[in-house]
Order: C-alpha cells, then sequence, then structure tokens
C-alpha cells in the first residue's frame, strides 16, 4: 500500500482553495467513490471507466492482493482467500454470523469481532475493508492530483455503534479524514434533492447487498429530518441468493459441501437472481465437486422461494411507519436504493404497501455515494451559503444492565441526534471507589438479547459512606451514531476515569498494530505518516481559528485576542518540528484556547436565529 | 436569558450559564402548555441550523465542541417541548410542583380500577383488530387526560393538580406503549 505525499514544510495552503473532499459508499458487495466537481456530484472512474469497484479481497501467495473486480474473478476458484460481502461481519462475533456454514470461509474466534483465516494469515473485517477504501481513496487522489481533504462514509441507518466503530477504524487504517458517517437512505434522499420540492415525508426503501434501511424523512428546503428509521442489518440481495441456491439443492438433491461448491453456487445463483430481473425465467448453470447442475427457474419460483425475506422488509417498513406515527397515506414518496431493488418483487411489493410508484430516476447503485459527496462538500466548507441540515435519528435503544439481567433504556430509538442522557448512580458499599456498566444496543428487556456495547469501568470515586456518592453519567451520542460517557461525582466534583472496554471492535494496539502490518516496513514510514498527520491537524485548526477572527473577532477582548495570537504563532512554529507529538501538543493548547472564543460565536448565531423570529413576528 | 441589544454582553456569559436557561427561554416561545406545533417544528430548525455539529466541521475541534453542546442542549429541549405529557411535567416542574412519581403512587381507586381492567384485556388480547380497538379506546383516555392538565396548567394555574393528571397519564402512556409492542410482535410473525 503506497502512502505518504509529504507536503514541504513552511508551505501553508491557500484558505480559500477548493478542499477535496469526497463520499464513499462502502457497500456490502459494490463501493463508489464520488465527489462533487463544478457543482455536480459525480462518481469517480477506475482506469478501465467503470464506476463500481466490487467489495472484494483476495489475498495472494506472498504478500500481493488482488482487490475489486479481479478478485471477484477468483471467487469460485479460490473461495477461501477471496473475501466477499465482509460488510456483514464487521462488528461481530463468529456466533452472530446465522448460517455461516453456507459460507466458504474458515471463521476464527477472537476477543473483539471474528476474523477470517487466509494464506496471509487472520484478516479482520476491519483490514479487509480498509483495502477497499484505501483502494478508493488513491482512486480519487489519482483523479485530482491532490491529497484528500476528508471523506464522509456511509453506513447502513440501522448499524449499531459497533459496526459503526468499525467502519471508522477501517477508514482510519486506510489513511483517511472521516469528515461524517452518514446514513445511506439519507445519503439517497440528499442526491434525489428531495428537499427542493415542497415540504414533504418521503420512505427510502433501501436493499443492498447485505443490509435493509427503511428510513422515513421530512425534508423542507435543505433539512432533512429523519422521523424514523428501521431495516434489518443481516438481511440484503445475499440471502436471496443464498435462497435461490439452496431452493435449487433441495430440487436437485445435489450436495454442496467443499468450500469451492458454496463458493460456486453463490455465484451461479446471484447470476440466476439477476437475470430473473429482465426474464420471465432463467437457468442456474453451476459446476460443483459432485456433477454439473443444470436448473431452469421461473421467476414465480424465485419468489416463492423468497418471499418470507421480502415479508420481513414489509413488517420493518410498517414498524418505521408506526414509530414515525404515521400512515401510507402521509408519504409524499417512496425512493428505491441499492441494486436489489430492481427484483420486479421488490417494485411490486413497495408499491402495493405505500400505494405508489416508487420514484427509481437515479442509478440505484451510485445514489448513495453521490449524496455523500454533496454533504462532504458541505462539511469541506466548500459551500459556505449551503443550507443542507441533516437531523438524523439513533435506530437502536441503548441501555444500561440493571439488577437482574435487566436491559434499562437510557436513549430511546429513533431520538434525533446529537443527544445525551444523564442518570445518576451511587455507591453500595462503603468506601467504594469504583462503578461497572454495561451499556447495551437493541429493544429487548434482557440484556442476554440484547447488543453488549461496552464496559465501563469508572475509577477515582472518593470513598464515601455507602448511598453517599451521586455520579452522573452522561452519555452522549455524536453525529455519527456513537457513543461515548462522562462521568462525574456530584458532591466532589471530582470527574470519573472512565476505561472503556468495547465487547466489539478493535483495541488500540491492534489497530496500532495493523498499521505496522500494512506498512511491513519499519517504524520509520508509521513516524512519517503520524508527522504528516499532525501537521494536517496543526494547518487545519490554524486555518479555522484564523477564518473565526475574520469572522467574530470583534467579540474578544484585546487580552483575549492577544492570547489567541500567541496561540496561533505557537502552533505555526510547532509545524516546523518533526516530532509528532510535541506538533499535536500545540494543536490542542490552540483548541483549547479557542474554546471559550467558539462558545461566544455559537451564541452570537443563536442568538441571531431568535432575533430573527421577533423581527417576523413584529 | 438578556434579550439586550448587544451581542458582547450576552456572549460573555460562560457556556454553561446560557444553556441551563428554560427550554421555553430557549425556544423564545411562552411559558404555557398550549404551544403551536408548526412554530415549535420551526424554531427548532432553526437553532439547529446554526448550532449542529456538522455547520462547524471545517472550523477546528474547539468550535466542534461547543456546537455538541448546543444541538444536544436544543435537540433535549425540542424532545421535552414537543411532547404534550414531557411538556406538562416540565411545566409543574418549573412551577414547583415536582412530579415525584416513585414518591407519589397513590391513586384514585376509579382509576386503578380502570388500569386493571386495561391489563386484562391485553392478557386476553390475541388479535389485530382487538389490539387496535384497545390501543384507540387508550389514546382517548390519553387526550382527555392532556386536555385537563392544559386546562389545570393554562387557565387554572392549580399545578399541584396538574401533576396529579401528569402521574395518571404517565401509567397510561406506559400501558399505550405495551400494547403497540405486542402489535409490533404480532406483525412480526
Amino acid at each position: 500500500m503506497a502512502l505518504l505525499q509529504i507536503s514541504e514544510p513552511g508551505q501553508a495552503p491557500d484558505p480559500h482553495q477548493r478542499r477535496i473532499a469526497v463520499g464513499i459508499d462502502l457497500g456490502t458487495t459494490h463501493s463508489l467513490v464520488a465527489s462533487v466537481r463544478h457543482g455536480v456530484a459525480e462518481c469517480l472512474p477506475d482506469s478501465d471507466g467503470g464506476v463500481i469497484l466490487p467489495s472484494a479481497v483476495r489475498y495472494l501467495e506472498g504478500d500481493g492482493r488482488q482487490i475489486g473486480h479481479a478478485a471477484l474473478l477468483a471467487q469460485a476458484d479460490d473461495p477461501q482467500n477471496t473475501l466477499v460481502s465482509v460488510k456483514r461481519f464487521m462488528g461481530r462475533g463468529v456466533a452472530d454470523i446465522a448460517n455461516r456454514d453456507k459460507l466458504p470461509y474458515q471463521f476464527v474466534d477472537k476477543p473483539g469481532m471474528l476474523a477470517i483465516h487466509t494464506r496471509a494469515g487472520d484478516k479482520s473485517p476491519v483490514e479487509v475493508s480498509a483495502e477497499i477504501l484505501a483502494t478508493l481513496r488513491f482512486r480519487a487522489e489519482d483523479t485530482f492530483n491532490d491529497d484528500l481533504y476528508g471523506a464522509v462514509i456511509t453506513v447502513p441507518a440501522y448499524f449499531d455503534d459497533a459496526q459503526r466503530q468499525a467502519t471508522k477504524d477501517a477508514a482510519q487504517l486506510a489513511g483517511l479524514n472521516v469528515l461524517r458517517l452518514i446514513n445511506e437512505p439519507t445519503a439517497a434522499a440528499i442526491a434525489y434533492g428531495l428537499d427542493q420540492a415542497s415540504e414533504g415525508v418521503y420512505a427510502v426503501y433501501d436493499l443492498g447487498g447485505g443490509t435493509f434501511d427503511i428510513s422515513i424523512l421530512r425534508l423542507t428546503r435543505g433539512v432533512f429530518e429523519v422521523l424514523a428509521t428501521g431495516g434489518d442489518s443481516a438481511l440484503g440481495g445475499d440471502d436471496y441468493d443464498r435462497a435461490l441456491a439452496y431452493h435449487v439443492q433441495a430440487a436437485t438433491g445435489c450436495r454442496i459441501d467443499t468450500p469451492a461448491d458454496k463458493a460456486r453456487v453463490l455465484v451461479a445463483a446471484r447470476a440466476c437472481k439477476e437475470a430473473l430481473s429482465s426474464s420471465q425465467s432463467a437457468t442456474l448453470v453451476v459446476s460443483l465437486s459432485g456433477g454439473d447442475i443444470q436448473y431452469t427457474v421461473s421467476r414465480a419460483e424465485f419468489e416463492a422461494a423468497t418471499a418470507a425475506l421480502t415479508q420481513r422488509t414489509l413488517a420493518a417498513v410498517r414498524k418505521a411507519l408506526r414509530d414515525a406515527q404515521l400512515s401510507k397515506d402521509d408519504v409524499q414518496g417512496v425512493v428505491m436504493v441499492g441494486g436489489s431493488t430492481r427484483m420486479p418483487q421488490i417494485q411490486s411489493a413497495v408499491e402495493a404497501l405505500l400505494g405508489r410508484p416508487p420514484l427509481n430516476n437515479l442509478n440505484p447503485d451510485e445514489v448513495v455515494a453521490l449524496g455523500a459527496a454533496i454533504q462532504a462538500n458541505q462539511l469541506a466548507g466548500n459551500n459556505p451559503d449551503g443550507e443542507l441540515l441533516l437531523l438524523d435519528v439513533i435506530p437502536l435503544s441503548l441501555g444500561i444492565e440493571t439488577m437482574g439481567g435487566l436491559a434499562e433504556r437510557i436513549v430511546p430509538r429513533n431520538q434525533t441526534i446529537p443527544t445525551a442522557m444523564a442518570q445518576d448512580f451511587t455507591t453500595y458499599q462503603d468506601g467504594q471507589t469504583a462503578l461497572a456498566l454495561h451499556v447495551v444496543q437493541g429493544e429487548r428487556d434482557l440484556v442476554a438479547d440484547c447488543r453488549s456495547l461496552a464496559r465501563f469501568e469508572l475509577r477515582g470515586i472518593p470513598p464515601m459512606a455507602a448511598g453517599a456518592a451521586r455520579i452522573r453519567v452522561t452519555f452522549t451520542v455524536d453525529a455519527d451514531g456513537l457513543l461515548s460517557v462522562a462521568a462525574r461525582e456530584q458532591m466532589s466534583g471530582v470527574e470519573a476515569n472512565i476505561t472503556v472496554k468495547p465487547s466489539y471492535g478493535l483495541s488500540d494496539d491492534q489497530i496500532a498494530h495493523m498499521l505496522q502490518d500494512s506498512f511491513k516496513t519499519a517504524e520509520q514510514d508509521i513516524q512519517a505518516r503520524a508527522l504528516v498527520e499532525a501537521r494536517v491537524d496543526a494547518d487545519r485548526m490554524w486555518l479555522a481559528t484564523q477564518s473565526a477572527l475574520q469572522a467574530d473577532g470583534d467579540l474578544l477582548s484585546p487580552e483575549s485576542r492577544a492570547h489567541i495570537d500567541s496561540l496561533l504563532a505557537a502552533t505555526l512554529a510547532a509545524k516546523e518540528l518533526t516530532d509528532a507529538a510535541a506538533i499535536e501538543v500545540a494543536t490542542e493548547a490552540l483548541a483549547k484556547g479557542t474554546e471559550a472564543f467558539a462558545a461566544q460565536r455559537m451564541n452570537r448565531g443563536i442568538q441571531h436565529a431568535l432575533a430573527g423570529q421577533n423581527i417576523e413576528t413584529l | 436569558m438578556s434579550r439586550s441589544g448587544s451581542d458582547v454582553s450576552a456572549s460573555d456569559l460562560p457556556l454553561s450559564t446560557q444553556l441551563a436557561v428554560n427550554d421555553f427561554a430557549l425556544f423564545d416561545l411562552p411559558q404555557r402548555f398550549a404551544q403551536n406545533r408548526a412554530e415549535l417544528d420551526t424554531r427548532w430548525k432553526d437553532l439547529q441550523r446554526e448550532a449542529h455539529p456538522d455547520k462547524f466541521s471545517a472550523q477546528g475541534t474547539a468550535a466542534q465542541r461547543v456546537a455538541m453542546q448546543w444541538s444536544v442542549r436544543i435537540n433535549e429541549a425540542y424532545q421535552r417541548l414537543k411532547d404534550p405529557l414531557r411538556r406538562a411535567a416540565y411545566l409543574c416542574e418549573l412551577g414547583g410542583a415536582a412530579i415525584q412519581a416513585e414518591n407519589n403512587t397513590a391513586m384514585p381507586t376509579a382509576f386503578l380500577m380502570q388500569q386493571m381492567a386495561w391489563r386484562e384485556a391485553l392478557d386476553d388480547a390475541s388479535d389485530f383488530v382487538v389490539l387496535e380497538a384497545l390501543h384507540d379506546e387508550v389514546s382517548l383516555a390519553h387526550r382527555e387526560g392532556l386536555t385537563r392538565c392544559e386546562h389545570c396548567i393554562d387557565v387554572a394555574h392549580d399545578l399541584h393538580q396538574a401533576a396529579q393528571e401528569v402521574r395518571a397519564l404517565m401509567f397510561i402512556a406506559r400501558f399505550a406503549r405495551d400494547i403497540e409492542q405486542r402489535l409490533d410482535a404480532l406483525d412480526q410473525r
């Protein structure tokens, strides 16, 4: 993996220059990268002119890898080393994967997340995803012949905290600056520009290769408000392939035993399924170890074999409507996203349920990446007058374990993010200085039926009599949908130290190890990369502060202004250093030193917004 | 929150003080139960346009941290103000009549009988139609309770009575959620 373009020290980037920001759709079967150029969002093609990168990575003898089309071609012949659809394994353990016996992979149980054994060692889904993301990153950098400022990466709306964190980790490994994670249905709604029409409620039905999302959004000019979201992060086109493959097995009595058989029958089933979208019948042809199979399937037969899957999606749509407290008559339009929505049974089922034909005019494969690119362009600051505002929600409730293994809900599903909820705890023993919390995600009453997110240990509680301490624990979910926890003992004001042991995910050590492996060579590369990143961060903070001063410098007293100016000078000087840690210290000092100024600016903005109301009511 | 024309004086207050104003003041809405939902929604979006962390993505970590606190506070206020039951409870607390549901479990007998009858009906219910009918009945009781809250708070200014209505409504709302869970479960099959 080639890596770094070290910028010349002392070269200050032009603050007025457009920053290169991209949107990335990291899909189960297909991935794409898009960017806004000349005001229009476009998917970026590879050297052969195609925009789709199959989400497939093949590990070769030695250190080589094949990523994309080349890997996909090898799937049937080298099934155990050609990893596809790893999105289904992100943030998951071996026990979570249903039907894993029907997959050709050797799963390895590891603390944190499963891994897959390949000839190149055990690979985490995060590493595999990083390869795909890095390929897209290089494609973008080659297109623009420049470094990327950052990327918006999409995730299924129904992804939980573990899956989202895994996605962020993969992006970090790939050397991407993640501007935001946004939900795929919301990205699609942005691409359709639905906010440009009059205010209305839209349903986005997103059936991808491995995940299903349904989002109900209310759109007004520039504002995308998610009312409810639902879905199934383990339901997608892959499941239709599998159902067809095993329907054929039942009909023909053939045996599907070896990994190669499993891979081949799935590849053949996919081709057959796709053919059935435009024909009334198609033939599934596959060479298995026990002999060749040729079986002609009618569309009706396929639909009967997969009806239960489609019904599951419709149940999720009905539930999302209930959560939004709306009926189908309130829905103005339906958007279909994801290649799997090309299946006629999906089109007609959705039309029957929602009572109107879906909007299809944008390419369902590209629409998510395009929407992400529009958002990325805005977040990079390229569109200062842009009105785009995403008010998304947390898809699954967060809770903590209480007595008897019950999950007590602290943040309900479909709550708008960012959000924070505080809960007070106390000690049960005299002198107790630590507290343990177990955070779970899900809708069930028992902790055992929810997903375990993390165990938090709060330490440093001042010793007191049992029950005297008031420990306020604040659970914050950010705009990416990720949880963070803070704790403070109210009587003493002591902030507890929190150690997080994520139930699923990579530890910092594991990430450091992967970074090391990916570089294959020595320390120097890692240090050089860290140095580049520290300088880039320092630049960003410096530039951001300068433009803030330009806009609202009048808010500052001469002393405050002088203080900030000295921090700016210190940051500029620090950039010349060759020690990444020292640069980071200066950047952080500038961040902390401008926090009060940022608060003043925000207050000015809020007052301005409220004053606007007053003027209207006069 | 001071409404003076001078930006500088309001901006000098520490962030914690600015965030601590009550929800009505934050949204610049009258402190009463009756509210215009459309206006509340518009205020919410206008405020988030100013404060949402995405607006500060290219402006450094300090601005993003502050934006996060404002955005969270604005969402918190919106959740509380848009839900009639939470709004009623909030108005009671602001007026010194704390709800304290854990310490005030005594309910009128007629009310308790109704709750028991509803529980039995839920236990016996096995199909969609029966459950929907029960849900409609409970929703009606919920709406009637909220109407009484509005009168207690905005007209009679009797916050202790309002708090009692709120406690009763908390039972009813909890029960409505139980019916909804059962409806969800039926639909999954």
